[in-house]
């Protein structure tokens, strides 16, 4: 195996010269590549790029990437819905929305990703699945790995050890798959469970699988070994040479555009903005001095900002205008907590300046904001 | 442009000849003209069935997620429509054809099926500057030409720089009397017309240009601006600045800066200025930052300052208050929640640190670095960012010098402090040396609280500061 770094001036002076890049080496069918970063919106800003600008006619691509830690959701998903945001915050867990469809995963380093680019007409999943399959097992023969007509790859007929998910454009697709060989499962399991509940929405919902990695089953397995098992194998199937040439997601001379591609992905309007139109039905169980009561709580969010806000409150709990304002200023921001702690805080500057009004507000407010 | 082209879809000749007798002859140099009278069939509005495409892998159906166009938007061949699902494949649909959406055959999460019609789509072989909105956006001509417009049954002649002009005016062409050939709407015309407006006398220098000069990206032609008649000479027009102007609802951060601003307007603010000399805090910073790197903590000035401001207060403690909103009474507020405004990628946002009244130095810069983490986080919380009783704005760091700070409701006193500079000073001796300068502007309410005692507290705050070691005597 050889890791080659990308210093070659012939191919600079291709891609500036070529809106559709005439990639890194001139005559080949395929290509392997593997990033240097581990940072999971250069990782997808990369495949944006490869898929926006490369020619894939003459040149598939294979790229490899690892993240540190991040949730990823699929294009159409809600992220209130797939995963506890609150432990993703405390955690600094990255949460990222990727352009293709499919369900929610957790990526750490123990988690590789493979990325096949193809052109729109030899888009072709199971192929690539039982790539990954055959090179699996010329590794460790004694592996019992299989694709399913879902295209999930299980472990021992029961764990599932990959999942997959594509986007095809208009000249060009990709089809990319996770595949778990040492990641972190009780981060994993804690992560991708909401506790938000009464969420009505038609974004497309996760389906939970029972996982397994790879080292579980065979200790002597690493990441290293199963990215060159399946690069080598790629090099055999597309009869090129066993390379792996090294990009780095922030080279801007060799991807041209590529930070304003990182950029969007980690804007808050491409992350929750993109969430399909949704509702949340809940009870707020509040505990005020000696009583107890639950609150009922609706609002529609659409494009991550709430469209519409209703708040049962005991009547006269808090002084009529007070009630109108909040629900004034909550209608048309986004549904997250800092911009609501500000939004509550700032009203809290221009109203009466009375202790049990205030102590009244925070309570309802932080119960609000949990629900974020 | 188009109404018409509608109107006389019969027959192309028809067409070819309305237009003759409605332009002048010049017209037919225009570039989308010639591509009219080009066209084959497909022209004339027709409307085309844009099918979903194959997907692949023997998909029939897949579920619509997304339009990226409505019904009535212009589309260009390789626009993205919309966004489909299927089987974990998210698929971007292209148009085929430029033109204009005339039906979406789905809504979101309707099913969709491959081979049947996805969109309709009218086919325009010519986009045609049909609309008045459309102006700024007229392609770039290397002469002058003329194009007809069509308000409320009027026909008027004017170049698109004139139409420009009147639309960035509000004029509406059809009250303009026109001065050229054929009544066509001169720059002068429309000049006039706006003089008799407002009443004012334009003056002839470029800088009178009603056209306001930062929109364009390119100077606007200076065509001869005299009041003398003459038709203006065509100019080698530069690329019109296609920008538009962009209007969104003031929602999320700006909203509760607009609540914020707008009480404390009712404030009446009066401001006091001075000079600090930080020569010796600076240097017992230098000696006291190991110390506090060591316990793991950054040590800023701004806890220095926090903690001087504290000690002010012990001894002038109407600035620590509050006033009531009939102004009937003022409330002395035991803790002093000292405020340290920050500036987030979102916005500003005021943090205070609690009871600075029994807090050390360096308990302040502990909590000042949870804060700044927190805040650039964004996840302050609301016991954060509530019951701030005095503030403190360090735009120094950013720039500045002097400032003018807005009081935040419901306190009555906030200080800006601008950036320390290096800059010569005499000293005792009346020799010049290096001195730390910085400056601070306070704001405070001139109802309850006036220009005296502000002075004063600035007086000992600056004390505190220029000489550290008298923070000693008075620290509890």
């Amino acid at each position: 195996m050889v890791l080659q770094s990308l210093k070659n001036g012939l191919w600079l002076s291709c891609v500036l010269r070529t809106p559709k890049a005439c990639f890194w080496s001139a005559a080949s069918g395929g290509l392997v590549i593997q990033s240097v970063s581990n940072d999971v919106y250069q990782n997808l800003a990369v495949e944006d790029w490869i898929h926006d600008h490369m020619d894939l006619e003459k040149q598939q691509v294979l790229f490899l990437w690892r993240n540190s830690p991040a949730v990823v959701i699929g294009r159409h998903q809600n992220p209130w819905q797939e995963c506890n945001l609150r432990l993703l915050r405390q955690k600094n867990i990255k949460l990222a929305r990727r352009r293709s469809g499919g369900g929610t995963v957790y990526h750490d380093l123990g988690n590789i990703n493979l990325t096949f680019f193809t052109t729109r007409k030899k888009y072709e999943r199971m192929e690539n699945l039982k790539l990954v399959v055959k090179a699996l097992k010329a590794l460790r023969p004694q592996l019992d790995v299989h694709v399913t007509d879902r295209y999930d790859i299980l472990l021992d007929r029961q764990y599932k050890i990959s999942g997959t998910a594509a986007k095809l454009g208009r000249t060009s697709a990709y089809h990319h798959c996770t595949l778990l060989c040492n990641a972190d499962k009780f981060v994993l399991s804690s992560v991708l469970k909401s506790p938000l509940k009464g969420l009505k929405s038609n974004a497309t919902p996760s389906v939970p699988a029972l996982v397994k990695n790879l080292f579980e089953e065979d200790p002597s397995l690493t990441s290293e070994m199963l990215l060159d098992a399946i690069a080598k194998e790629y090099a055999v199937q597309h009869q090129i040479d066993h390379h792996i040439t090294l990009i780095n997601p922030a080279d801007e001379t060799l991807l041209p555009g590529i930070s304003d591609k990182t950029k969007e992905l980690q804007t808050w309007e491409w992350v929750y903005g993109k969430t399909p139109k949704f509702s949340v039905s809940t009870c707020l169980n509040m505990v005020y001095k000696d009583s107890v009561f639950d609150v009922k709580v609706n609002m529609d969010v659409k494009h991550g900002r709430i469209e519409v806000c209703n708040i049962d409150l005991p009547e006269q709990w808090l002084p009529a205008g007070l009630y109108s304002e909040l629900v004034k200023s909550l209608t048309g921001s986004k549904f997250c907590p800092n911009e609501t702690t500000t939004l509550v805080t700032t009203l809290l500057r221009v109203c009466p300046q009375d202790d049990e009004l205030h102590s009244r507000w925070s309570l309802l407010c932080e119960n609000m904001i949990r629900l974020m | 442009v188009c109404i018409h082209r509608v109107r006389s879809c019969s027959s192309i000749r028809f067409i070819k000849s309305k237009y003759v007798c409605v332009f002048d002859k010049s017209a037919l140099k225009f570039s989308h003209q010639q591509r009219l009278f080009r066209t084959s069939a497909v022209s004339c509005g027709q409307i085309v069935q844009f099918k979903l495409s194959d997907i692949g892998e023997g998909i029939t159906e897949v579920t619509v997620k997304e339009w990226y166009i409505k019904e009535g938007d212009s589309v260009s061949q390789f626009d993205s429509i919309c966004e489909v699902q299927s089987d974990k494949a998210s698929v971007t649909i292209t148009s085929r054809y430029d033109g204009i959406i005339r039906k979406l055959h789905y809504s979101i999460d309707d099913i969709a099926f491959v081979g049947k019609p996805l969109v309709d789509i009218e086919i325009d072989a010519s986009k045609g500057v049909a609309s008045e909105e459309d102006v700024v956006e007229t392609p770039p001509m290397s002469h002058e030409e003329h194009t007809h417009q069509e308000i409320k049954g009027h026909k008027t002649l004017a170049t698109p720089a004139v139409r420009r002009l009147a639309m960035e005016n509000n004029i509406k062409l059809s009250e303009v009397v026109g001065t050229g050939k054929d009544n066509r709407i001169l720059k002068e015309d429309i000049l006039n017309y706006l003089a008799k407006q407002t009443g004012a006398i334009l003056p002839p220098s470029p800088k009178g240009e009603i056209v306001p000069p930062q929109r364009k990206a390119e100077a606007v032609p200076a065509a001869p601006k005299d009041k003398a008649r003459k038709i203006p000479v065509p100019v080698s027009r530069p690329i019109a600045f296609a920008g538009k102007d962009k209007t969104e609802p003031v929602t999320g951060f700006q909203k509760a800066m607009v609540k914020t601003m707008s009480a404390a307007l009712k404030i009446p603010h009066f401001g006091y200025s001075d000079e600090i000399d930080l020569t010796q805090l600076v240097q017992l910073r230098e000696e006291l930052k190991p110390l506090a790197e060591i316990r793991g903590v950054r040590l800023s000035f701004m806890p220095f300052f926090i903690k001087a401001a504290s000690l002010g207060l012990l001894q002038y403690p109407i600035l620590n208050a509050s006033l009531d909103e009939n102004c009937q009474n003022v409330t002395y507020k035991a803790s002093h929640n000292i405020g340290v405004a920050m500036d987030t990628e979102q916005g500003l946002i005021v943090p205070n640190v609690k009871n600075v009244q029994v807090c050390s130095v360096f308990d302040i810069a502990v909590e000042l670095n949870r804060l700044q983490s927190l805040g650039s986080a964004g996840q302050l919380g609301t016991s954060d960012l509530t019951g701030g009783t005095f503030t403190l704005s360090n735009i120094g760091t950013i720039g500045g010098t002097y400032a003018k700070p807005v009081i935040l409701p419901p306190e009555v006193a906030i200080g800006a402090l601008g950036k320390i500079q290096v800059l010569p000073r005499f000293n005792s001796k009346g020799e010049v040396f290096k001195a730390q300068i910085m400056n601070v502007s306070w704001s405070a309410d001139h109802r309850i609280i006036d220009g005296a005692t502000m002075a004063r507290f600035s007086n000992l705050w600056k004390s505190y500061l220029e000489n550290p070691a008298s923070m000693l005597l008075d620290l509890k």
